[in-house]
């Protein structure tokens, strides 16, 4: 993976002593609350229910053990020994003091790790797939354009204050991991008549709006990627609406103008840029991309792994096609019934670290989905890295089931949310523990979110809940039909919401209109595909009091 | 009184900015002497008049495009950029575009809500006056405010090469 060279590491040190003078002079009064703000939230720094959460970024997912060691320490030390993975490549404290995070920041630079632009309105952490350069679909490796991405965002001087967040996800496979169709913008690489390019997508998001994103750029060379996303920024600079937090971001100015007058300003703006400076260098890119090499597979021949059941419910759930023969990709899961979606403690990550040194070259990813992601391991050593990986309680098979949840931190901790979103996944969880029940169930995405912010994507979830705030109660929306990947959509509300304790019975009922109504081979999805939502819509609200029976229910309890 | 900025130093601030009082038209208000900072109104309602003074300012809101006045550059000794909030962000594109696209040699300032953590940013994309808002510490701006980072990745107006292409 990349290693830092001698100006990453003098802007980082420097980013740590701006911070650390910009704390002091806040403490001192120099800087007004509203002042600092801003600049500690392009630090990560948000100030929350509890206490201030803390978001540090892991670029485009890829870490190394000893950085993965030191969140352990940071989070041992600094916190209650530990994080969550969120939906963007970014590891969260939830109870860190602020007059500790620029000890914190300090510590990660010293083995390349940052919090830099993790929050605020300015350009984001950039997302890929968490199975880049090793997965069997793959096109192009997107880390090395990735990396040289990440450094253009960094301190990009015309656009630190933008209207709104910005987000950027690239994918090089031909199906999409990586969320592309709701990002800011979402790039495809391609390869067209020995060309490398992208297909550049604007203006999707999730969030309260959600919107799928429109091609503005069927085709750009590698080489134009900056100077293209300088004008696509640019015109969103000057002309995104700044009168509404809620109308702010790209989306919102593409809808508007539509995406052909969008694309018509963008690519004026860009006749300026192009073929100018920002134009990546064949070197600059052989420079970074020789940071992305392969490591030293070796050549392995066929292996017999054992038949035990709960070895091969693993197997067929948490390990993925490599595309070199004898390895596989495995996803130590952090859905374990019962613990926070994507929470992972101090001892975990270090068993984690543990792992990935003996087992896949000292790296790791971290998926969307809030697992990680050992990329490299030998198919003979799977059963070791299971039973390890089982006794750090990192071998839930539920990856791709219903289990899997993908899901915000929520009303438990965080200041936006309308409602928790943590116990209604372990209530959930709890309800389908039987492993047999899953496994029948099969592949099910199932994201839940506790606010219209989307931070638990439950718009693209098949089975997507939204906690919604009515007259001071949390109450839980359901979609149905939502789906990442090439055929990304929104899900569809099915009716009026429901309590949190009703929710597992509802997940319940929608399982079982499912189960009843497949045909072999039939996935949830394409069950609910063929026979429309009204099957599971009638069976969940079957019975169910409506109106002032409800009312007169509410109140007679 | 904002604290001006200017060459690296404290300066004194010989300019006056005309501001359109409530009722006053850009086309009839009066023009005080001197050497006046001019709404972009006035400046087009009135630029024959204006434009015989011996030096000219220019003040752009956020919303004004630089494309209106890329023809009449040449008049302008100094153009204000304003920043009615710091986190409004788009006098930047504003100050980019006058540098790298339409050649704008001349005093460029940033006026407004002008704290020392942007200073930086300014520099980047071509200020170079700035109206520090009043209250805030001029020493220690001049001392730190300009320089938290000792290189950048991207071109910018200040240095149009991107780091990539300054490898040794």
């Amino acid at each position: 993976m990349y290693k830092y060279d001698a100006i990453d590491r003098q802007l980082i040190n420097e980013r740590v002593a701006q911070f650390r003078d910009q704390v002091r002079r806040w403490k001192a009064g120099e800087l007004a609350d509203d002042e600092f703000r801003p600049l500690r939230l392009q630090n990560g720094l948000y100030i929350q229910r509890h206490a201030p959460m803390f978001r540090i970024a892991v670029p485009y997912g890829m870490m190394n053990t000893a950085q993965l060691r030191t969140l352990a320490k940071v989070a041992r030390q600094y916190d209650r020994g530990y994080g969550h993975f969120t939906t963007r490549h970014n590891l969260q404290l939830n109870w860190p003091k602020i007059e500790d995070v620029p000890e914190i920041l300090a510590e990660l630079a010293e083995v390349e790790m940052h919090a830099i632009q993790t929050s605020g309105n300015c350009l984001r952490n950039i997302t890929t797939d968490q199975f880049a350069g090793v997965a069997a679909d793959e096109i192009i490796d997107p880390r090395p354009l990735a990396e040289i991405m990440r450094q253009w965002t960094t301190f990009h001087p015309e656009f630190a204050f933008l209207p709104r967040k910005f987000k950027i996800a690239i994918s090089g496979t031909r199906e999409d991991r990586a969320v592309t169709w709701f990002h800011d913008i979402g790039l495809h690489l391609k390869e067209v008549d020995g060309q490398v390019g992208f297909t550049v997508i604007v203006g999707g998001g999730l969030g309260r709006t959600p919107i799928r994103g429109q091609i503005v750029r069927d085709f750009l060379p590698w080489q134009d990627i900056l100077s293209y996303c300088e004008a696509i920024l640019r015109v969103y600079n000057r002309y995104g609406r700044r009168d509404n937090a809620y109308k702010a971001r790209i989306k919102i100015l593409v809808q508007a103008l539509g995406v052909e007058a969008f694309r018509d300003q963008v690519e004026a703006e860009w006749a300026h840029g192009k073929g100018g400076p920002m134009t990546i260098t064949q070197a600059e890119y052989d420079r970074v991309a020789a940071h992305f090499t392969a490591p030293a597979y070796e050549a392995v021949g066929n292996v017999d792994l054992p038949q035990d059941k709960a070895f091969q419910r693993w197997l067929e759930r948490n390990t993925h096609a490599h595309k070199v023969a004898g390895y596989a990709a495995v996803t130590l899961s952090l859905k374990q019934h019962g613990v926070a979606p994507g929470d992972i403690t101090s001892e975990q990550m270090e068993a984690v670290a543990d792992l990935a040194d003996r087992y896949s070259f000292g790296e790791l990813r971290i998926s969307h989905e809030q697992n990680i992601i050992l990329a490299d391991v030998r198919k003979s050593d799977l059963p070791e890295v299971w039973q390890k990986a089982k006794a750090a309680g990192l071998a839930t098979p539920n990856i791709g089931l219903l289990t899997s949840i993908i899901c915000c931190p929520g009303g438990d901790f965080c200041d936006l949310a309308n409602a928790k979103s943590i116990p209604i996944a372990t209530a959930i969880q709890e309800r389908f523990d039987n492993l047999d029940y899953l496994f029948d169930i099969g592949d099910l995405d199932l994201n839940i979110s506790g606010c219209m912010n989307a931070c638990g994507h439950h718009h693209v979830g098949h089975i997507g809940v939204l906690g919604v705030d009515k007259n001071n109660d949390e109450f839980y929306q359901v979609t149905l039909g939502g789906r990442q990947g090439n055929e990304a959509k929104l899900g569809k509300v099915i009716g009026p919401s429901f309590s949190a304790s009703e929710m597992p019975d509802v997940v319940e009922k929608i399982i079982k209109v499912y189960l009843e109504n497949r045909t072999d081979e039939e996935r949830f999805l394409d069950t609910l595909d063929r026979i429309g939502i009204d099957p599971f819509k009638n069976r969940v609200y079957e019975g169910r009091a409506h109106g002032k029976a409800k009312t007169a229910e509410v109140e007679a309890a | 009184m904002a604290q001006l900025i200017k060459n690296g130093a404290a300066a004194a601030d010989t300019w006056k900015t005309l501001e359109l009082a409530e009722g006053e038209a850009p086309e009839s208000v009066a023009l005080p002497e001197g050497d006046v900072i001019f709404p972009l109104s006035v400046w087009q309602a009135r630029k024959a008049e204006i434009a015989a003074r011996p030096a000219v300012g220019l003040l752009l809101q956020p919303g004004d495009r630089v494309e209106d006045v890329a023809d009449d550059l040449a008049s302008f000794a100094l153009i204000a950029v304003s920043f009615p909030k710091f986190v409004d962000g788009r006098g930047y594109s504003t100050a980019a575009l006058l540098r790298q696209r339409y050649g704008y040699t001349g005093e460029l300032r940033a006026v407004g809500d002008v704290l020392h953590d942007q200073l930086f940013f300014m520099r980047r994309v071509g200020f170079d006056s700035y109206a520090l808002k009043d209250g805030k510490n001029l020493a220690y701006a001049l001392e730190a405010g300009f320089k938290p980072f000792g290189d950048a990745y991207q071109g910018a107006t200040d240095q149009a090469q991107p780091h990539f292409r300054r490898r040794a």
